[in-house]
């Protein structure tokens, strides 16, 4: 008696969004099938995976990344280290030192770091601001105005400040945006709403649902994103179809697990392994539950990442 | 999938006796579709009967003992659609072709931890026999096995040496996983004669089915399915392709739990052996087998188990009491938040982050958010007072310092008059501005 498999292949899809400049772009989505699930029909694009890489440098206290950017002194030169790290396929830039509660990096030494990071890198580029609402719609539209033509990808806009990110970065400058919104399904639809009534194409814009390490509230996130991808497959909800970008590193070596040095726990063992199983672990279960995209810091999590997706088409 | 009146009517004897206390034996199917009467009030339904209909309205995944332990008995293929119901379980796998077998099975114990009220820990053990080892090395092996006194899981496909293998270790739960398409009769009767589950493989999907389909047909509905390692893909294809067939498509023959060796398909990759276990653990996964469990694997993996498989109805809580944070004593400042066990994580984590040492002090506020159990009355100046008396904070602690979340600072003047002598601080809205807040703090108080 043969089994009889009924593939869940749907009328609709997820959008499928280019960003990067002609010879070094990158396709996110455009499958019209549950996440992954590559044996129902072939995915448009497989999930991507991109490097984190901070303006205030990489962690020097963890080996691994210290011996990978051995040599690598300034930041657009460990840009290019990340951008051919095996398994990368964008770089995100993280402007971190823009705090005001930090660094508090003023608008114009940002934007001449992501302009001399661009120039050192082959793959698309990701810039992402430093979490302060305020700093980072500044800070974003300058971005976007001196990469105006390079279609980069911006994140994040959030219901602070879409309208002026939205306005700019997408309808004058002509660049990608990311729509920020806290693990909630209705929270991710409205800012789209919003954002297409505003006269943001839907097609320039993909979104971030919110993230969480393993073990802190995850279930809010799976449970989030795969509402998002039922709503836009079975429904053909063209406010939920943008893909989907998850940064991941940031929240799994900011988690306990992966701060405490072994000194601390000597049970737990190493540190860096703790949080490169923390980001891989946290990295395919976000996949698993609907990421287009995820961004690492780790080239152990970026390789074992990309090759498991490898795996699965 | 309900089943209607109509066909349970079809299976009536329709004399219309009344002897079931309905009028008539239409009005009792109906009855009986609702599920309000059982099917067993009708003294004239024929066995065979009987047995279609419960084989009808059986839940479609059977939920499979292992000891203590349920696995499968799911109703949805997503959690937001009810809940999960039987965590997946992660077991260390060990062959008697391995050097180091013994030296790996000493391991198994050293991950052994609580987290909000669950324990972590490797549940099962493998014990796979690879054909080119001698018989004796994998019972010597089984007999190390079983001093973990874990249920174990007992990869063997020689049916000779399944039942010395089931007979050596049976104080312990087992699961014999062996069967597969040629052999499975000779396996399911040691199976069946032991009492124990049946793991069942084969080469493709489709001689796994009707190998299923084989041994329900002899009686054994105590099985797990194993989706093999010819290849990763084929492996999560089929978790996904079981599990759809029996939740959504209805097809009782896969409705089982299943059991995947992520260590067979990535040898030695204890990087991807944990992205795979993640993979599984988020779809459909029933056991979950790999080399090692370390801590750097375990934290994560355990924290994203207990988070999926909550039930989203029920938020997690944490056990109220004072969790001293950074080695904080007596003289260290309190803060105080609620017990739902996200706020917890999210909270104490930024805590631990700022170095500074810190009282927390956890009470019984319902198991919500900050602002849903002020709403709800649960988390007020009142019971927060409550707390510190009831559990004599002030005998244990003597510093007089109290930070409150900044989301309740309308709280403050209520709780200075509540509890005289104690400063109340308010701390920021946003826990991700604790650290900072807390080293000025600290550093202003110095
Ligand atoms: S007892 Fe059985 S036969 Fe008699 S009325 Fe009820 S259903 Fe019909």
């Amino acid at each position: 008696m043969p089994f009889t498999d009924k593939p869940q292949v749907f009328n609709a899809a997820i959008n499928a969004l280019t960003f990067g400049e002609a010879g070094r772009e990158l396709t996110l989505g455009g499958s019209n099938v549950y996440p992954l699930y590559a044996f129902d029909a072939p995915l448009a694009n497989a999930p991507r995976v991109g490097v984190e890489v901070s303006d205030q440098g990489y962690e020097k206290a963890i080996p691994g990344l210290a011996a990978f950017y051995a040599g690598a002194e300034t930041i657009p030169e460990q840009a290019a280290r990340a951008a051919a790290m095996p398994g990368a396929e964008f770089v995100c830039l993280k402007l971190d030192s823009a705090d005001p509660n930090g660094d508090n990096a003023s608008v114009e030494d940002c934007v001449a770091t992501v302009k001399a990071v661009y120039e050192a890198i082959d793959k698309p580029l990701v810039v992402m601001g430093c979490k302060n609402v305020e700093k980072d719609t500044e800070l974003l539209v300058k971005v976007a105005e001196a990469l105006q033509g390079k279609n980069v990808l911006l994140m994040s806009a959030r219901e602070e400040d879409y309208k002026t990110l939205g306005a700019s970065a997408v309808l004058a400058y002509g660049q990608k945006l990311c729509g920020e919104s806290a693990v909630d399904i209705n929270l991710a639809k409205q800012l789209n709403v919003l954002m297409s009534q505003l006269g943001v194409p839907a097609a320039s814009t993909v979104m971030n649902l919110g993230s969480a390490a393993a073990g802190y509230g995850f279930e809010y996130v799976a449970s989030t994103m795969d509402r998002v991808k039922s709503a836009a497959l079975t429904q053909n909800d063209a406010m939920l179809q943008m893909p989907v970008v998850t940064p991941v590193g940031s929240e799994a070596w900011s988690v306990k697990e992966a701060l405490l040095e072994e000194a601390e726990e000597p049970e737990w063992g190493s540190r860096e392994e703790r949080g490169i199983q923390m980001e891989i672990i946290t990295a395919a279960a976000c996949l698993a539950s609907g990421s287009d995209a995820v961004i690492l810091r780790h080239p152990e999590s970026v390789k074992t990442v990309s090759e498991m997706i490898s795996a699965l088409l | 999938m309900a089943l209607k009146g109509l066909d349970i009517f079809k299976l009536t004897p329709k004399k219309n006796c009344k002897e079931c206390g309905s009028p008539t034996c239409m009005a009792f199917s109906m009855k009986v579709a609702q599920g309000a009467v059982s099917i067993d009030k009708c003294p004239y339904m024929s066995q065979d009967a009987i047995d279609k209909l419960s084989e009808q309205t059986a839940p479609p995944m059977k939920t499979i003992k292992v000891g203590e332990f349920s696995l499968g008995g799911e109703t949805v293929m997503f959690r937001h659609d009810k809940t999960f119901v039987s965590r997946c379980l992660y077991a260390v796998a060990v062959c008697d072709g391995m050097e180091d077998a013994e030296a790996r099975l000493a391991k198994v114990p050293q991950v052994d931890y609580e987290r909000i009220g669950e324990r972590m820990h490797v549940e099962m053990v493998t014990v796979d026999h690879c054909s080119d080892q001698p018989e004796d090395k994998y019972l010597a092996l089984v007999e190390k096995a079983k001093a973990l006194g874990r249920p174990l899981i007992l990869g063997v496909e020689d049916a000779g040496l399944a039942a010395k293998a089931v007979a050596a270790a049976k104080e312990l739960p087992l699961v014999l996983n062996g069967a597969n398409e040629e052999n499975y009769e000779a396996m399911n009767k040691v199976a069946t004669d032991a009492g124990i589950v049946l793991g069942v493989s084969a080469a493709s999907l489709d001689a796994l089915y009707d190998t299923v389909a084989k041994l329900e047909g002899l009686g054994n509905k105590n099985l797990i399915l194993d989706v093999g390692s010819a290849s990763i893909k084929d492996a999560f294809a089929g978790a996904v392709k079981i599990r759809r067939a029996a939740l959504k498509n209805n097809d009782r023959t896969f409705g089982y739990p299943t059991y995947v060796n992520v260590a067979e398909l990535a040898p030695g990759n204890s990087h991807m052996q944990g992205a795979l276990a993640s993979l599984f653990t988020t779809r459909y996964g029933s056991i979950i087998a790999m080399d090692e469990m370390d801590y750097a694997k375990a934290l994560p993996l355990y924290g994203l188990r207990q988070n999926l498989f909550t039930d989203p109805q029920k938020p997690m809580r944490v056990t109220p009491g004072i969790y001293p944070l950074n080695g904080a004593d007596e003289n260290a400042i309190c803060a105080t938040t609620v017990d739902f066990a996200l706020t917890y994580f999210v909270v104490s984590g930024e805590l631990e982050r700022s170095g500074v040492p810190v009282n927390l002090l956890i009470s019984d506020a319902g198991g919500y958010s900050v602002l849903t159990s002020w709403a709800a009355g649960k988390f007020s100046a009142n019971t927060i007072a409550n707390f510190l008396k009831e559990n004599d904070i002030e005998g244990k602690i003597k510093n007089r310092t109290l930070l409150i979340p900044g989301k309740v600072a309308v709280l403050k003047g209520e709780l200075e008059a509540n509890l005289p002598g104690w400063e109340i601080v308010v701390a920021p809205k946003e826990a991700v501005q604790l650290v900072k807040f807390l080293k000025d703090l600290a550093a202003s108080r110095a």
